[in-house]
Formats: C-alpha cells, sequence, structure tokens
C-alpha cells in the first residue's frame, strides 16, 4: 500500500482501484455474489414495488396454500402462504429489507467503535491497552449467541435489541484487527517519519495508519455482515430479535414451526432467503479478500 | 514451555472476573427493582420486599454484593434456580454431559471430514475438487443452522423416516444415568438395541451442530496446507526422494496442524453457541436448550450461574487448546 | 560417458503474462569427480535448471531437451517413482535458505535418518550411528548432543551442516549446492565451501555449485558455466576463463570485482537483467554490453567459438585481466 502522510494524489487512488478491480472480476463467483447482493439490495428498496401482496395483508380462505408449482397452489400465491393466509413471497421479499439493514447496523455499530478502540489500544499500549484487551476477552470467553440472548434479555427483545446486542458480540474482532495492523504499522518507517514532521495522535492514527489497515478490515466487515444477518435471523427465530408480524426471515421460520411437517414451504423459502444473501455476501468476501491480500496475488 | 502455559492462565484471571462482573451486572441491568423482577407477577407486599432485600443482600453497597457473589461463585454457590428452586450448579452439570456428548460427536464429525477434505482441496488447488470442496464449505457456513436441522427433520424424519425427531434415547427404553453419556450408559445397559437407539438419536443434532465447524476446518486446513506446501522444507522432503504421501502427510501436515488445532479449538467454543439452537430444535436435553428456557421463563438465577459456566468451560477448552498448541508446536516445546 | 549430460535443456513458465522462458537451450555435461560452477546474476536461471532436472519445478513449467540423463539413465522419459529413487540418493541439492530449508517440527536425527531409511530401507532408529557419523563428517562437534536438536535452535551456519550431511547421506555421485553461503556470515562461508570440497575429494562425487560470486569461483571450480537471462553465455575451464573471458559479459563480470575498481568507483554493469516483458531483439546482453554492435541489437547471438556472441573477443588480447586470486 502507498506510504502516506497526507492525502493520496486521485491518479493513484484511481489506479488502486483498477487493479483491484483486476484482481476481483478474475474471480467469476465473487462477481456473481457481487450481482447477486445487489440484486437484493434492489429488491429491499423497491419491495413495495415489486412484491405482488402486502406482507401484512391476511388472506384468511388461503391459509398455508403451497407454492404455485405443487397440486393445490396458485400463481397469485407463487411460493404459498403461511399459517395466516399471507403472500410467502411478499413477506420475504420485504423481510430483505431488515435483514440488509440489520447488517448494516451492526457492522458500522461494531466496526467504529472497534476500529477507534483498536487505534487507542494499539498506539497508546500501556495499561489502557490492557484494559480495552481483557474487556474483550471478556466479551469474547462468552459463546456470540449467548451474549447477544443475555443481552436481549436485558434490554428487552426486538429487532433494533438485537442488532445493539449483536453489534457487542462482534466488537472484539475488530478491536484486535485494528490493534494487530496498528502494531504492524508503528514500526514502520512512514509513521516514524510523520512523528518527527510533528504529527499529533489524532493525525498519526486516522490519517497516517488507518488508511493501511483498511484491507483485512473490509474483508473482516464483510465477513461480519454476513454472520450479522445469521445471527439476527437465529435471534428473531429464538424469538428475541424481530418480534411478528414483522417479516424478519427468522422470524418467519419461527412463526411457522408448528406448520414445519404439514406445510414446510413455510419455513424453507424465508431460510433459503437467507442461505443466497449470506452465501452471496461471503461469496464476495471471499474475492475481496483474494484482491487485497497481496500475498496470494499470483504471478 | 510451563512459562507459555502460566502466561496464559495469569491472563485468564482478569477475564474469569470480568465474567463474573457481567453475570453479576445481568441481573442488576434488568430494568425495574430487583426483587420485583424476580418475584415476577405475583408481586411482593412492602414487609416481604425488605425482607428479600435483606436476604439477598440487595442493601448492600454494589461492590459489596460483588464481592459476596464472587466469594459465592469460588465456593461453587451458583445461586437457586427460581424455578426448580434446585441450585444452579447442580442444574447445569446434570445437563453438562448431554450437551458435551453432542458436541463432542459434533466436532468428531467435522474434523473427520473436514481435515482429509481440505488437505485434497490444497494438494488439488485449481481444480474442480478444490473449487467443489471450497463451495460446500462455503454453502455450509453460509446456512442459518435452525433452518438447516428443520430441514433435515423433515426430509429425514418425516419424508424418509430415517431418523428420530428429537430426544435422545426413543421412550421404549430405559437406561441409568451413570456417566450422563447416553452412547457409554447405553452400552452399561441390558437394554437391547438402545445403544442403537441412542447413535440415531445423535445423528441428525451431531451433523447439524457439526456443519459449520466442518467448513470452517475444512477451509483452514486447505489454506494452512497451501501456506506450508511452498515452503522451503516441503522441497527439501521432495529433494529427499520421498514419496508424495509422506511429503504432504508427514512433512507438510505435521506443519499445517499447528495452525488448524488453534482453529478447531475456537470451534469448539462457538459450538457451545450453537447448541442453543440445536439443542432447541431437536428437543435435546442440555444446557442450551436449559438456559433459553431460563432466559424465558425469566429464571434469573439459572441465567447467571449458566452464563457463568458455560463461558467458564470455554476457557477451560481454550487453555486446554492452548496446551496442545504448546505440545505440538515444537518453538514452544522445546 | 558422462555421469550427466544435459543438452539444449529450455524451462518455460505459464504465467498470467504468457510464457517465460527462464532457461534457453542450455546444455552441461559432467564427469564424475567434476567441479563445475555456474555463475551469474539473479534471473539468469541457473538454480531453474538444476531444480528442471531434480524435478522440482511446479506444474507450471515445462521442460524440454535434446538429452538429459544421468548415469545411463534418461531423465525426461521416466516417471515419478523412478526419479524419486535417484533424487536425494545418487542426485542431491542444497539450498540456499538452510534456516527454512529444514522442517520446524522433526529433529536433526529423524530428518537425517528419514532419507536414509528412505533409499536403504530400515527404521529411522537402525541408521542412528550413521547420522552420528555424518555430522561428524560435516564438522558438527559432539554429535551426540545435536541428535535431538530441532532446527530453530540451530544457527545458519549449523543447519547448512545439517543439510549437507543429509543430503550425502547416500553418497550422490553428483551434488548440486545452490548458492549454499549466500545467506550465511562471511566467516561461515569460507567454512562450508572448504567443507564441500573436502567431501567432494573424500567421496570422489561431482559437484555443482550455483554462485553470483567470482571469488568463490576461483576458489573452488575446475570450470565455469556463465548464464546470463536463461542463456549460457560462456563455459570454459577456471583458469583460461578468469585470464581470458572471451565474452564481453564475463568480462564485465570480472573487471567489477572490487579488486578491479578503478579508483573509488566499481565497475558496475550499467542496467538490469532483462524480464519477461522487456526482452530485447537480437542479443539479450547487448543493451548493457560496451562492444555492442548493431548486428548484436538486431540478430540473436549464435554460438561461435564455443561462446554466445557475435564478436566474441579475442583469444590473448590486452584486454587480459590477470587474477592473483587464483593460485
Amino acid at each position: 500500500m502507498t506510504p502516506s502522510t497526507t492525502t493520496t494524489s486521485f491518479s493513484v487512488r484511481s489506479q488502486q482501484w483498477r487493479e483491484f478491480w483486476f484482481y476481483f472480476s478474475v474471480n467469476k463467483t465473487a462477481v456473481a455474489g457481487l450481482v447477486f447482493l445487489i440484486g437484493v439490495v434492489l429488491m429491499a428498496i423497491l419491495a413495495d414495488v415489486i412484491s405482488p401482496h402486502s406482507p401484512t395483508e391476511q388472506y384468511r380462505e388461503f391459509a398455508e396454500i403451497p407454492p404455485a408449482w405443487m397440486e393445490g397452489g396458485q400463481m397469485r400465491f407463487f411460493l404459498g402462504t403461511d399459517y395466516a393466509g399471507r403472500d410467502m413471497l411478499s413477506r420475504i421479499i420485504h423481510g430483505a429489507r431488515l435483514s440488509l439493514i440489520a447488517g448494516c447496523i451492526v457492522v458500522l455499530m461494531s466496526a467504529s467503535i472497534g476500529v477507534l478502540l483498536g487505534l487507542v489500544a494499539g498506539f497508546r499500549g500501556g495499561w489502557v491497552e490492557t484494559i480495552i484487551m481483557r474487556i474483550m476477552d471478556t466479551i469474547m470467553a462468552v459463546p456470540g449467541l449467548l451474549m447477544a440472548l443475555v443481552l436481549v434479555a436485558v434490554l428487552g427483545p426486538g429487532l433494533l435489541n438485537a442488532m445493539v446486542a449483536i453489534a457487542i458480540t462482534y466488537t472484539p474482532s475488530f478491536v484486535r484487527l485494528t490493534r494487530a495492523s496498528t502494531m504492524t504499522e508503528l514500526n514502520k518507517d512512514y509513521v516514524t517519519a510523520s512523528k518527527v514532521a510533528g504529527a499529533g495522535p489524532m493525525r498519526l492514527m486516522f490519517i497516517s495508519i488507518l488508511p493501511n489497515c483498511m484491507a483485512p478490515l473490509i474483508v473482516q466487515g464483510t465477513l461480519s455482515f454476513s454472520t450479522a444477518i445469521l445471527d439476527t435471523a437465529a435471534l428473531g427465530f429464538l424469538g428475541m430479535g424481530a418480534q411478528a408480524p414483522l417479516p424478519e426471515w427468522g422470524t418467519l421460520i419461527a412463526e411457522n414451526r408448528d406448520l414445519m411437517l404439514s406445510a414446510p414451504w413455510t419455513v424453507t423459502f424465508p431460510g433459503i432467503a437467507i442461505l443466497l444473501a449470506v452465501l452471496a455476501i461471503n461469496l464476495m468476501g471471499d474475492g475481496l479478500r483474494d484482491a487485497l491480500d497481496p500475498k496470494l496475488k499470483r504471478s | 514451555m510451563f512459562k507459555f502455559l502460566f502466561k496464559r492462565l495469569l491472563v485468564l484471571v482478569p477475564v474469569f472476573f470480568g465474567v463474573t462482573l457481567v453475570a453479576f451486572g445481568f441481573i442488576r441491568a434488568l430494568p425495574g427493582d430487583p426483587v420485583e423482577v424476580l418475584a415476577g407477577e405475583r408481586g411482593v407486599s412492602p414487609e416481604r420486599h425488605a425482607e428479600l432485600m435483606a436476604k439477598l443482600g440487595l442493601d448492600q453497597p454494589l461492590w459489596q454484593q460483588y464481592l459476596s457473589y464472587v466469594g459465592d461463585v469460588l465456593q461453587g454457590d451458583l445461586g437457586t434456580s427460581l424455578i426448580t428452586n434446585r441450585p444452579v450448579a447442580e442444574e447445569f452439570f446434570e445437563l453438562f454431559p448431554a450437551t458435551a456428548e453432542l458436541a463432542i460427536c459434533a466436532i468428531l464429525f467435522a474434523v473427520i471430514l473436514g481435515i482429509p477434505a481440505g488437505i485434497i482441496a490444497a494438494v488439488k488447488r485449481g481444480t474442480w475438487i478444490d473449487q467443489g470442496i471450497m463451495s460446500i464449505s462455503l454453502a455450509g457456513y453460509s446456512m442459518p443452522i435452525f433452518w438447516w436441522g428443520l430441514l433435515l427433520i423433515i426430509l429425514f424424519s418425516n419424508t424418509l423416516n430415517l431418523t428420530p425427531v428429537s430426544g435422545r434415547l426413543s421412550f421404549l427404553f430405559e437406561v441409568e444415568p451413570v456417566t450422563g453419556f447416553m452412547l457409554i450408559d447405553s452400552l452399561l445397559s441390558d437394554e437391547k438395541g438402545a445403544f442403537k437407539s441412542a447413535l440415531h438419536h445423535l445423528v441428525l443434532p451431531a451433523i447439524v451442530l457439526g456443519t459449520i465447524p466442518l467448513a470452517v476446518i475444512a477451509r483452514q486446513t486447505r489454506s494452512a496446507m497451501l501456506e506450508v506446501l511452498s515452503e522451503d522444507y516441503v522441497r527439501t522432503a521432495k529433494a529427499k526422494g520421498l514419496s508424495p504421501l509422506r511429503v504432504i502427510a508427514i512433512h507438510a501436515l505435521r506443519n499445517a496442524m499447528i495452525t488448524v488445532i488453534t482453529v478447531i479449538g475456537l470451534q469448539v467454543a462457538v459450538l457451545l453457541g450453537g447448541a442453543i439452537l440445536t439443542e432447541t430444535i431437536f428437543g435435546w436435553p442440555g444446557i442450551g436448550k436449559w438456559i433459553i428456557f431460563s432466559v424465558f421463563s425469566r429464571d434469573y438465577f439459572a441465567v447467571q450461574g449458566g452464563l457463568l459456566l458455560i463461558a467458564g468451560c470455554v476457557m477451560v477448552v481454550n487453555l486446554t487448546v492452548d496446551l496442545l498448541y504448546g505440545l505440538i508446536n515444537p518453538r514452544i516445546l522445546h | 560417458m558422462a555421469l550427466l549430460e544435459i543438452t539444449n535443456l529450455t524451462v518455460e513458465f505459464a504465467t498470467a503474462h504468457g510464457s517465460l522462458k527462464a532457461v534457453d537451450q542450455v546444455s552441461l555435461s559432467l564427469d564424475a569427480g567434476d567441479i563445475v560452477a555456474i555463475v551469474g546474476e539473479s534471473g539468469s536461471g541457473k538454480s531453474v535448471a538444476m531444480l528442471a532436472l531434480m524435478g522440482l519445478l511446479p506444474w507450471t513449467a515445462t521442460i524440454t531437451a535434446a538429452q538429459m540423463s544421468f548415469d545411463g539413465k534418461d531423465l525426461l522419459t521416466m516417471n515419478a517413482k523412478q526419479r524419486r529413487a535417484i533424487i536425494g540418493k545418487d542426485i542431491s541439492m542444497i539450498f540456499q535458505e538452510p534456516m527454512t530449508s529444514l522442517n520446524p517440527c522433526f529433529s536433526v536425527e529423524y530428518q537425517i535418518s528419514e532419507v536414509l531409511a528412505q533409499h536403504f530401507g530400515g527404521s529411522r532408529g537402525s541408521h542412528k550411528n550413521k547420522v552420528i557419523e555424518l555430522l561428524e563428517k560435516v564438522g558438527i562437534p559432539a554429535p551426540e548432543t545435536r541428535l535431538k536438536a530441532y532446527p530453530h535452535q540451530l544457527s545458519g551456519g549449523m543447519s547448512q551442516r545439517v543439510m549437507i550431511a543429509m543430503m550425502i547421506a547416500c553418497e550422490p555421485k553428483l551434488l548440486i549446492a545452490d548458492e549454499p553461503t549466500t545467506a550465511l556470515d562471511v566467516t561461515i562461508q569460507a567454512q562450508i565451501l572448504e567443507l564441500l570440497v573436502e567431501l567432494q575429494q573424500a567421496n570422489g562425487m561431482a559437484l555443482v555449485l550455483i554462485t553470483h560470486d567470482m571469488a568463490v569461483v576461483a576458489e573452488t571450480a575446475d570450470r565455469v558455466v556463465v548464464q546470463y537471462a536463461g542463456q549460457q553465455v560462456e563455459q570454459r575451464p577456471v583458469t583460461e576463463l578468469f585470464n581470458n573471458p572471451r565474452h564481453p559479459y564475463t568480462q564485465a563480470l570480472l573487471s567489477a570485482l572490487p579488486e578491479y575498481a578503478k579508483g573509488k568507483t566499481l565497475n558496475a554493469i550499467p542496467g538490469v537483467v532483462p524480464g519477461q516483458l522487456d526482452r530485447p531483439v537480437g542479443c539479450l546482453f547487448s543493451p548493457r554490453c560496451e562492444h555492442a554492435k548493431d548486428l548484436c541489437h538486431s540478430q540473436p547471438a549464435p554460438r561461435s567459438e564455443g561462446v554466445l556472441c557475435h564478436y566474441p573477443l579475442p583469444i590473448n588480447t590486452t584486454a587480459v585481466i590477470q587474477t592473483e586470486a587464483v593460485s
């Protein structure tokens, strides 16, 4: 990465972008993942427009209708209906919004706090670092889902609280990553040069060091995004996340669980939605990692 | 070597106290008055309220409460369940073997399939075998495991009628809980077919719980092997005229295992969290199911104690992994 | 019959930017007991040629040769299993970085006895005495105490000695040493070189010494092969080469030695070795050659009088360089 003291010129940045895109685009599956993700985002944004029905409207006479291609199904309810007669397809489309928003908020929260703490820990050292790292170790000592559960039990069930709880459990990864990168960068000559030139700690942290730690952070961010969707769904499934009638994908599975054997489509399709979304993000994340990691560049 | 372990132990001490703080703070953080929260909907009269406050030590300053809590914990007293009125520690350890058995089977499944898959993917890098294995493992950790469990139940238990839906043993059998491990206990008992039934019941939950570890272990083994295979000493091994099998299985793998063991250890910690979902789906009477139940039924002491004990298990596992790591990494051992 | 016969060996690598010719029509003939040095800058293909011989190149490499045979056996047509029977036993190779070339997870005894067990059978333990004998041979004091040592406990020089012990364990007919002293301290370098020459004389084995250090060449070799950008530019007996280099590159290499520095400036060769993407049309050395003429820039150099040059330097001219280093 370019050792920078202030800002890099536009041409250098755009060249880095082109080089990055070259390595990324070679990976066909990663590009497929990106395309699919963009599709999901569009679907979420345009949910009101493209979904055939309202996600909350109940067609009582049409409860538990199978998908269109099975016997008894209708084109009107393409993926079938749930226990209350609501169209599965519409609910899943609207659920995309919740999952994507949850993912974004979780990553934003955990990354911003985590990176800040990591920078401070790596930069300051001493007892500040020790305290921060011990707190992070404590959070990591409790399995993520359990910690999130306990936090939600304290805060009360709901999508927002679930997001906060999950974000707290993800923070340690960002802290560790940033701290490790900071410690590596601190030893490098350009940082010493900046210090000698009189740069203060804030400038050093955010302008000199942080841009050079971006690669692993971006990869971790992508991974956390996909895991956040899974964990939000898990909490929703356990009844501690998004509450019914919100069409969050995990909650959809939970509320139709009794119909699992008699109307399996009600639990299958939301799960497939989760799988595809997470898969797309992970594929993209893999591609990102390969493109950003200089060691993996093939000759 | 012992210096290494000692340093690790030293780090654990503040973490242990941190977790006790979290557990302690958990109840205090619950909205509302702790006594009223504990009493639930029944409500308490003012005299009873004062009585309970004193009994639970809630009228003392917070730091004193914390200290007495820690003191209790160190003596093994983790509170009493509000629902069953039994000591939390007792309940926990009664249910622990079920989760342990499930977790062990899940990890065995993950390791026995995952490590060879990773090795093959690394050796056949770039071929469709490699891409196939990597795609499957990617799908494996992109799945919500509660959905995966439900799907397998629908498929195998319902449609194909191959496996039971829930529990550890068919209700037809009566097995003495000697060790708590159903596989062992069923072998020890006189009941014919009990072992087979126990195994039958373990299959699906172990697969579901082990899917994510399997995927992660396969990927990590592959990347560790790839890194090792490009090292100089592998070239030296080949230059000695050793067979490819020996080069891979002994020279390369031995070094790759150093990283993979750490990954396996971390996965065990993840398993304890995943067990919550798996046990809920399969009605498996272990800690996961118990703690969910406690959270929902507002058995706060059980949750508090359970949190501490589970975190304790994770720390023990991590310490064991560190020990193993120290044993196989020659730089630390010698 | 020569021990090693390589004729017109070419190695090409498939890369993202097309095909890279790392070795271009290299020939070498070796008899038992010969010591040949292969000299050249980084990128000259000197290691790659030998790795091709050993079969240690990755799958992206394509190896073609008119002939490549060792001890009467054709290396081009032999299958992997047959090759593994020779490698480590009749042909051995030691590498540049001894610290990373030994497996960190296994002891010294394990790694040396392993090669003995591989080629001579028996369990590793049965070769313990031979291992001690080998360690003594390579100059490791109190060898019994070193048996259980792990590579990270050894110094650079010690590691290289262990490597050498490992690779001469089966008494090979040919030992290839790929820059064995480059990664070591100067004081250790001399010791290791001395050791190699000693072993060569004691065992009567052929030695191929790959190096970029002309002084080392002068000390140890009988014959010298000079390589540039994958091509073999000159091959001569050592005294002749030093007294009367016939290829401009060889002459430039020799005059770049510190001994011939004029005043405070070294006679460095201007320019760099061509990479994959900037190979010159015509003679590969022409951009940097002080004698280059028009023909050199337009036509690839032919092999005339054993030298790859359009205008080989004449024999016995005023450009003779006396070398006190040799003697």
